[in-house]
């Protein structure tokens, strides 16, 4: 919890990225909270800058902070394949169904931008 | 303070038993589904357990039981809207409602007609609206809402091809009480058949579909102690007969050949296929319950409560409430935001403390942009909530602030 509060007060990677290679707005539907990620790639299609825009409470948002830092470094092959476990581990708390939600609106959104760059479909993983 | 009905009614509410997170179960979100006294409860295990079997079609005891417990759930919620037997449909919901009266209504406009509704209409009484309006080329127009969540009539929207007006009596988000008899004269002025929903006000106060003369009258069961499942068209009953039905199917009709089939009679016409006979029975004795207390009460104590429930909160610092200032336009809702942390995290705080309140857009996001609001949280308040309620919502806020300093 302290952590969660403490990414949520301090998010790293807020802000957008100018020409970005990946861009992606997504939504929460039980709410309305709205994200959009920026994402740049080098040659090796390896994530080499991420950021993210929006308002939203303070899981979705320090998820939001938490896993860019994580998937930078990753090729986006790699970031498509992250499970929503991978999010869970970073928070570490017991999430009620409605807050998954809230934590997994990122990753949804980084998964969906780079389906969307390949030209491929997205399947929700339910 | 106390207020016109007694705490005690609580122990009516076998939920009210239970702890949340250790604490009582205090209960703020009425507005979205009310709980259930047993006596409803009851109601739906005694139906199963001794009188089920299907309605309007068995020669047996059981049948005809049930037949007349679900017709007379009919008459006891016409008796409480002052309206006439053959005028109640019982649908699924207030959803339900307002597309059966759009799929059979809207269908029949001509490209140019106007629909005239409000910009702070619940999505139930716009999205099928709007999507119908689509089909036929008809516009949509609103009725415009001021800062304070009022709505501002005015006069030139209602033109000689506005056919349709679908107003909401109490805004589900800000608790606004709109003027709907003033919209209802203005509607018929031009013409136009006037849809109320009724959704927030029915379970809330006195209501007289004859006094206001309104066309139609939608509202659901589960927000008035009720089951879910359940929710009711009131229609007039010249306008209802000349309609098409929603629904076709068994039970709806009189005779069928493979050609043509002729409908049944008021109310059945548009009740089509096998019910939700449990719902409906139990759904008359929560309107029984509500009708024993008294709909004047229920209007007083809510207002009472409301008024409580304004001076605390604003007296707890940081805290933003929307809607009307002037609380005579004010049903038992209030939407507020906490410092600027964010709804579902308030409620996610108050959750561990027992406390269940609404956090997000309440189903109304064009009313929220209007607002210049992502969410907010609202409490919702019924005759089951009472100060001490109130008091530990205070308190549990303070608890908010703490964790988010």
């Amino acid at each position: 919890m302290e952590e969660i509060l403490e990414h949520y007060k301090h998010p790293r990677n807020k802000g957008t990225i100018t020409n970005p290679d990946i861009q992606f707005k997504d939504q929460n539907t039980l709410c309305g909270d709205e994200i959009q990620v920026y994402l740049k790639l080098d040659k090796k299609k390896m994530i080499t800058d991420i950021k993210t825009e929006g308002k939203g409470c303070a899981i979705s948002q320090a998820a939001a902070s938490m896993l860019t830092d994580a998937v930078k470094g990753k090729t986006i092959e790699e970031a498509r394949k992250l499970k929503n476990e991978f999010v869970f581990d970073l928070l570490q708390i017991q999430l009620s169904p409605v807050r998954v939600k809230c934590a997994l609106l990122a990753l949804f959104a980084v998964k969906k931008g780079i389906y969307k760059y390949l030209g491929e479909h997205y399947h929700d993983e339910e | 303070m106390k207020t016109l009905i007694p705490k005690e009614i609580k122990n009516d509410f076998p939920i009210f038993k239970r702890k949340i997170h250790g604490k009582s179960l205090v209960y703020l979100d009425s507005a979205s589904s009310s709980q259930k006294p047993k006596q409803v409860i009851e109601a739906l295990s005694n139906y199963y357990e001794k009188m089920h079997a299907n309605i309007h079609r068995g020669i047996y005891t059981l049948s005809e039981e049930a037949t007349l417990a679900y017709e007379d759930a009919h008459r006891k919620v016409a008796r409480l809207i002052n309206a006439k037997f053959k005028e109640i449909i019982f649908t699924k919901n207030t959803t339900e409602s307002i597309n059966l009266l759009a799929y059979s209504l809207g269908l029949e406009l001509k490209k140019g007609d106007e629909i005239l509704l409000t910009e702070m209409e619940h999505h139930a009484n716009l999205v099928p609206w709007q999507q119908i309006a689509k089909r036929v080329g008809a516009v949509v127009k609103f009725i415009k809402v001021n800062k304070e969540g009022e709505l501002i009539v005015d006069e030139q929207l209602f033109t000689k091809k506005t056919k349709i007006v679908a107003v909401t009596h109490i805004s589900n988000v800000l608790g606004t009480i709109n003027p709907i008899a003033e919209i209802i004269g203005k509607g018929h002025k031009v013409g136009a058949k006037v849809v109320i929903d009724a959704a927030q006000s029915i379970p809330h106060m006195p209501f007289d579909v004859k006094a206001l003369d309104a066309d139609f009258v939608a509202f659901s069961s589960h927000k008035m102690l009720g089951p879910t499942g359940i929710g009711v068209l009131y229609g007039k009953q010249e306008l209802l007969e000349q309609m098409t039905p929603f629904l076709y199917g068994g039970d709806m009709i009189k005779e069928v050949t493979l050609e043509d089939s002729t409908f049944n009679d008021l109310p059945w016409k548009f009740e089509a296929g096998t019910p939700n006979i449990a719902g409906g029975i139990a759904f008359g004795t929560a309107v029984e319950y509500l009708t024993n207390i008294g709909m004047h009460n229920i209007e007083q104590h809510d207002k009472e409560l409301l008024k409580y429930a304004h001076e605390q909160l604003s007296k707890v610092k940081g805290i933003t409430i929307y809607g009307p200032k002037d609380l005579k336009k004010k049903s038992s809702i209030i939407a507020f935001n906490f410092e600027d942390i964010h709804p579902h995290d308030v409620s996610s705080i108050l959750d561990t403390e027992g406390i269940a309140i609404r956090g997000g857009h309440h189903c109304a996001m064009p009313l929220m942009k209007i607002l210049n609001l992502q969410s907010s949280c609202r409490l919702s308040l019924y005759l089951y909530n009472t100060t001490e309620d109130i008091d530990a919502l205070v308190k549990a806020l303070e608890k908010v602030r703490k964790v988010f300093k």
